[in-house]
């Protein structure tokens, strides 16, 4: 099988071909560098680090299991032995890891090898990667168009075919709203269920690895193999992973929570009429509707803005231009080592949130902003628990728009922090999350649904995803299926 | 709330970021708008809400125990702008009071 025919295949199915011999190992993991889709890369830029030889000596030594021959993109945030892992920052310039992070690790165990590390905004702040020191991320459906962010390219080479699966991180939306964007599927597991061990810290108590895919049944396979306890993460939950093999079984028993008050207004209409459609189908394949109310999501973003940025200014205190990464040479004393060295090295976005972060936890604003922020991540978690113990799993927008252009949201911070208002609240709760393309608007763009679920309620969501996949986003998807190397139409 | 550009001068500083002059006034007001923005969290009842850090699982987490695993000395310094004798360079920590 060529690389003109493998790089539309899912992951389990170049794995199939892999193991029965219809291609080789190098074929496989080359499929997207060598077939049409790397066209694509030149105008989408999803790419930061690449290097042939890496994808070459990956190949060779790939494992047997169930991602056998699978190439897999990896955020930039994710430790990697034979790549780079800079963060797109400038601090972390040519920064090598001496270890592999462990979701890295189980993913090579399980066969798959890296081709590339994708493009983000620098230490995943932000929602559109724009802030990455190597230039944006465009979205393959239409190229003066954002991705979304901060795993904007990861998101976008699922899209246009570099790879089946790829990885990237969600701190407050990071994973869904970038699938969302690129009408890719992208799943936020529950905090703990996949290791942190050998992601960049950017706000401990939120961050949580998940994956980007083509197709529902790739989601279950990369699933399975990564999440569990990791005697390397503390925080990992220390029971064995829920089994998500029956993610194909149906929506029959299950209720999904319709909290319409969230889009009653402030969300574009395309983004409704979405849900709609999911709904729809969910209806139609069995589900029942059970009508609630949420708490708006203003709180979250509030509550998260705080928390996120203090926890950010702590984790990102270690970047002081002595053991590693960028240092300002010419400094005459250890406190403006430390100075010129951060002030050149970060990004004006992250200095902006270390900044912020340094403000609500400094004496005086400890109490006004950290702890308050954090008695309302409390009652947010609380309200979560409340409706989802009315219904198996919640349906609502993964952002407010469609996605925005290059540009139009960069000057204005708090504009930027308000579209990630619907993801932010699975976050602070520690649920999991899933985007799930529901077919293009009229003009083309993808539009999704978030689906929500109780801690460890990743089989429901893949079950109501597959129930949505079934019947309208393969048509989406289709175009990379069926049609001859014309998917997505470059516009 | 508006934050004086003198308020942000000091926050940089505990951070250990310099701010140049002519970015000051826009920092000050993106900052702010933030803060003006958290002022929602004051309409929402937290009666009863004690400080969450983070979503801890109901079955609790196990003991951060050490496993003696660790980096060897030379890869901790491989990365390092600059090394000798196997300790990180820096430039002097106390001033030099001999003359």
């Amino acid at each position: 099988m060529s690389a003109r025919e493998s790089w539309r295949l899912s992951a389990r199915a170049l794995a199939a071909a892999v193991e029965a011999g219809e291609c080789t190992p190098l074929e496989a993991v080359n499929c997207g560098w060598e077939g049409p889709a790397v066209a694509w890369e030149r105008d989408v830029h999803a790419v930061a680090h690449a290097d042939p030889e890496a994808r070459a000596a990956g190949a060779s030594s790939a494992a047997g299991g169930p991602l056998r021959g699978v190439p897999v993109v990896v955020k930039d945030n994710l430790c990697t032995v034979d790549y780079p892992t800079t963060c797109c920052s400038r601090i972390l310039a040519g920064y090598h890891a001496p270890y592999d992070a462990t979701v890295v690790r189980r993913l090579r165990a399980a066969g798959a090898v890296v081709t590339a590390k994708s493009n983000m905004d620098e230490f995943a702040m932000g929602s559109s990667t724009e802030h990455s020191c190597y230039g944006p991320t465009r979205n393959p459906w239409e190229l003066a168009r954002v991705p979304g962010g901060s795993s904007g390219g990861s998101a976008a080479a699922v899209a246009y075919g570099l790879a089946p699966l790829a990885l990237g991180s969600d701190t407050g939306g990071s994973v869904r709203q970038p699938a969302a964007f690129c009408g890719v599927f992208g799943l936020k597991p529950t905090y703990g269920r996949l290791s942190r061990y050998g992601l960049v810290a950017f706000a401990s108590s939120l961050d949580q690895v998940g994956f980007f895919a083509r197709h529902t049944g790739d989601l279950a396979v990369a699933y399975a193999a990564l999440a569990g306890p990791d005697p390397w993460d503390a925080t990992t939950r220390p029971e064995p992973a829920p089994d998500v093999s029956d993610w194909d079984r149906g929506v029959e028993d299950l209720r999904f929570g319709w909290p319409a008050n969230l889009w009653a207004e402030g969300v574009q209409r395309e983004v409704v009429e979405g849900l709609e459609e999911a709904a729809a189908r969910l209806e139609r394949a069995g589900a029942r509707r059970v009508a609630l109310e949420l708490l708006p999501g203003d709180y979250a973003v509030a509550a998260y803005y705080l928390v996120a940025t203090a926890e950010a200014s702590s984790n990102l205190a270690r970047f002081d231009g002595v053991r590693y990464g960028f240092r300002e040479e010419g400094a005459r004393d250890v406190r403006s080592l430390y100075t010129r060295s951060r002030s050149e090295g970060f990004g004006p976005e992250v200095r902006r949130r270390i900044l912020l972060g340094t403000y609500a936890l400094s004496a005086g604003y400890y109490d006004a902003y950290y702890l308050t922020a954090q008695r309302a991540r409390a009652r947010i978690r609380q309200e979560y628990r409340a409706a989802l113990s009315r219904c198996d799993f919640l349906v609502m927008p993964v952002a407010p728009t469609l996605p925005f252009r290059l540009g139009e949201k960069l000057d204005d911070p708090l504009t930027m922090y308000l579209s990630d208002i619907f993801t932010i609240g699975a976050n602070l709760a520690g649920i999991p999350g899933l985007s799930a393309p529901v077919g293009p608007a009229p003009g083309g763009l993808p539009r999704a649904v978030q689906l929500l679920g109780r801690e460890d309620g990743e089989g429901v969501l893949l079950r109501a995803a597959r129930a949505i996949e079934v019947r309208g986003a393969r048509a989406l998807l289709g175009r990379a299926h069926e049609a001859e190397f014309a998917w997505p139409t470059k516009r | 709330m508006a934050i004086p550009p003198d308020e942000v001068r000091r926050i940089a500083e505990l951070a250990r970021l310099e701010i140049r002059d002519e970015d000051l006034e826009r920092l000050a007001h993106d900052l702010s708008a933030v803060l003006d923005y958290a002022q929602v969290l004051r309409r929402l009842d937290l009666a009863g809400c004690e400080p969450l850090s983070f979503a801890p699982p109901e079955a609790g987490l196990r003991d951060d125990e050490p496993d003696g695993r660790g980096l060897s000395q030379a890869d901790a310094l491989a990365m390092a702008p600059e090394t000798e004798g196997g300790f990180f360079v820096l430039p002097p920590v106390v001033e030099n009071l001999e003359p």
